[in-house]
């Protein structure tokens, strides 16, 4: 074996190997290296479609999502801007603690629908009843049960028997769906709309309606930072989230875990869905989320846990969303173009953790002569 | 009556049946591919795209179209289609180890907008009144029956009336029910899923086996896109008209427990089951908003079922929706 020194290995060109840690701020250049770099792809391919400049592309692009206010126009556009933010961020942050467990809540999109109907419902039958005020609480509350209760379900039985939370969570969009449906035809009279509601809306402040909405969801993000960083609660879930057994170890109860952060999933998603309602179209139908549910679980994800991160990363997501269809109407593309777009940068960001996790080793010819 | 239920339930169960089978012979590699909904919608519009040139290339003469390529060039389109957004996923995951939830909701994402796309702008290519594209004549070819059986009454109808992809989805889960149980391929295959590391090790080429399940998983599950158009919708495509039948089809696979040949009988079911609503009587509009719950409801009792009664045989394979990568301990 010994004398054997001189038979040729076939060594691969190169090899994977996993990297320990990587720094987390050049992860970070990674990934938005990776989203510049998607940036710049995805103004060549409007480029090719719309037969525009870069240039041009990118000025619509800011154009349709801020406005006129770099040229001193009204802010109306940067409100709607940060509205369309405010909700998707507001389903991010209610998966955050969802995921960080490892607890696969595809549900997003019912809990807020159910949170949604609540509202709704509060404000058709208590609108004029109550005082304005008192109406807004209960909505909030109301709201707020509903999507926990949706939440919590799954989680339920996920707890006790260990269902499969990814289908069932899935499949309770689809009875939400439907239930709303059954509303909306018996409230519109059988026209399948029913007519903006004018009480339980959130108040006008200045001349903005999304005010309200914003600064919720504002305050949301601080919560949800201090809850899963300095909380005890959110050291649980983390140590769940990792390992179930050493949780179990150390005393915590995993099945509480799992369905008390469910029911904050939940609720929050419940608060999205009021946003939707009471913030923003004072009616309901089946599409009042509109998907954002599941873009929600890649922003949580893309966010990395980080409320802060998840912010920075749904701004972005956002403003491709709303300036890629102001490109694609300015032309004649279809909207739907920037679901491709969107769901291009994710696939992206999604491939660049490779570099992030793992480094390629090449064949040196150094080892092969030691 | 109750033979046009039947029938319309099998016609409604098939896209399921071929989502679901592909997404068991992707499971079975240990790979949760969520893309599944996203790839049926690439395999529709793929092939619309390709049975829309070949239209156009004949005119609009039908005694101009040849039958066989009318067929074999939408099956191939949408092969090609699905395959091509099987290899991103199984790139993105088996060679990059990326997320596979993410991954998948991504590339479901990505697959729906890319359909709504190339549909709305054949739609505008046609300068069509409505939104929607036709293509009844190729359509016509899909759904052509056998000539004389069909016609013998009652079991003819259930038996023999349909298109041909509803004969080629069960051929293909047959096909698949015997490989996966019965040969060395599909022992190697439910290896490389409960445990790869395992399987590795006795020598068995992972990430072969990985990739080609989920491509071929995902061409199954794109066909069931191409039926819905060419033979459920009689061959026209409107944007958005598959809805959420990807989401059902990756139920389906836990309703059938990963067996192909359960599928077959599951996706009747939930044919019938989306169907139900306009076959019982007396129902307003509203109630029968909430009987089109039944087959979600069905799903999560079946779920919480076989969760509860932990059977061995019924369970996921053992290593579904996690990563492999030989070097980790």
């Amino acid at each position: 074996m010994a004398k054997d020194t001189n038979v040729k290995h076939h060594e691969p060109l190169f090899h994977v190997v996993k990297r320990d840690d990587m720094p987390s701020w050049q992860a970070w250049l990674v990934r938005f290296a990776t989203i510049a770099i998607s940036f710049v792809i995805i103004g060549f391919i409007s480029m090719s479609l719309t037969g525009k400049s870069f240039g041009d592309t990118y000025e619509l692009m800011i154009s349709g999502v801020f406005g006129t206010l770099f040229k001193g126009g009204s802010t109306i556009m940067l409100w709607k801007y940060l509205q369309e933010i405010a909700v998707l961020l507001c389903l991010a942050l209610a998966l955050t603690p969802a995921f960080k467990m490892k607890f696969w809540n595809c549900g997003a999109e019912g809990q807020a629908l159910m949170g949604g109907l609540a509202a709704i419902f509060c404000m058709i039958e208590f609108g004029g009843k109550l005082s304005e005020p008192v109406l807004i609480c209960v909505i909030a509350v109301s709201s707020i049960v509903a999507g926990a209760i949706w939440g919590v379900i799954p989680a339920i039985f996920k707890a006790l028997f260990n269902t499969n939370e990814t289908l069932f969570t899935l499949m309770m969009n689809y009875i939400a769906t439907q239930i709303i449906a059954y509303y909306v035809y018996i409230e519109g009279g059988g026209s399948n709309v029913i007519n903006p509601v004018s009480y339980g809306n959130f108040p006008k402040v200045g001349n903005n309606d999304y005010f309200v909405n914003i600064v919720v969801v504002a305050g949301l993000i601080v919560l949800m930072y201090v809850y899963l960083k300095y909380s005890k609660q959110g050291y649980e879930i983390s140590v769940v989230g990792e390992s179930q057994n050493t949780a179990r170890y150390i005393g915590i109860n995993v099945k509480k875990v799992i369905i008390r952060t469910m029911v904050i999933s939940g609720a929050l998603c419940g608060v999205a869905g009021m946003l939707l309602v009471a913030g923003k179209d004072h009616s309901i139908n089946t599409n009042l989320v509109g998907g954002q549910g599941f873009t929600a679980i890649l922003m949580s994800w893309l966010g990395q846990f980080s409320p802060i991160v998840m912010t920075i990363m749904t701004a972005l997501i956002v403003f491709l969303r709303i300036g890629v269809s102001k490109v694609a109407d300015a032309s004649l593309l279809n909207s739907s173009f920037s679901e491709i777009i969107v769901g291009f940068v994710i696939l992206m960001v999604v491939g660049c953790e490779f570099f992030i996790h793992y480094s390629i080793k090449f064949r040196s010819k150094k080892e092969v002569k030691a | 009556m109750i033979i046009q239920f039947i029938c319309r339930a099998i016609l409604l169960g098939v896209p399921l049946l071929y989502g679901s089978t592909g997404e068991i012979i992707t499971e079975k590699s240990g790979h949760l591919n969520l893309g599944i909904p996203g790839i049926m919608y690439v395999g529709a519009i793929s092939g619309v795209v390709g049975s829309f040139l070949y239209e156009n290339a004949c005119g609009n003469d039908i005694a101009n179209m040849n039958a066989f390529l009318a067929v074999i060039i939408p099956l191939l389109c949408s092969i090609a289609g699905s395959v091509i957004m099987g290899l991103i996923y199984s790139f993105l995951t088996v060679t990059l180890h990326a997320n596979q939830n993410v991954t998948g909701l991504a590339l479901t994402t990505f697959g729906v907008g890319l359909g709504n796309f190339l549909g709305a702008s054949l739609i505008s290519i046609t300068k069509s009144e409505l939104p929607s594209i036709a293509l009844t004549k190729t359509s016509s070819f899909f759904v052509a029956k056998l000539p004389f059986l069909s016609n013998l009454g009652g079991i003819g109808a259930i038996l023999f009336s349909h298109d041909f992809m509803t004969y080629l989805a069960i051929a293909i889960a047959l096909v698949t029910s015997f490989i996966i149980s019965r040969t060395r391929v599909g022992l190697n295959l439910r290896a490389v899923g409960e445990n790869p590391a395992t399987a590795d090790a006795a020598g068995i080429n992972v990430v072969k086996y990985r990739y080609l399940s989920t491509c071929i998983g995902s061409a199954v599950a794109g066909l069931g896109g191409l039926q819905y158009v060419m033979a459920y919708a009689s061959g026209v495509w409107s944007n958005n008209a598959f809805g959420d039948r990807g989401w059902m089809a990756i139920a389906l696979v836990i309703f059938a427990l990963w067996k192909p040949s359960f599928a077959i009988v599951g996706s009747f079911l939930f044919g019938a089951l989306c169907n139900a609503n306009n076959y019982v009587q007396g129902l307003g509009t509203e109630t029968q908003e909430l009987f089109k719950m039944l087959p979600y409801v069905v799903t999560i009792l079946v779920l919480i079922i076989t969760s509860m009664r932990k059977k061995r045989e019924h369970q996921p394979p053992g290593s579904l929706g996690l990563n492999y990568f030989r070097e980790d301990r």
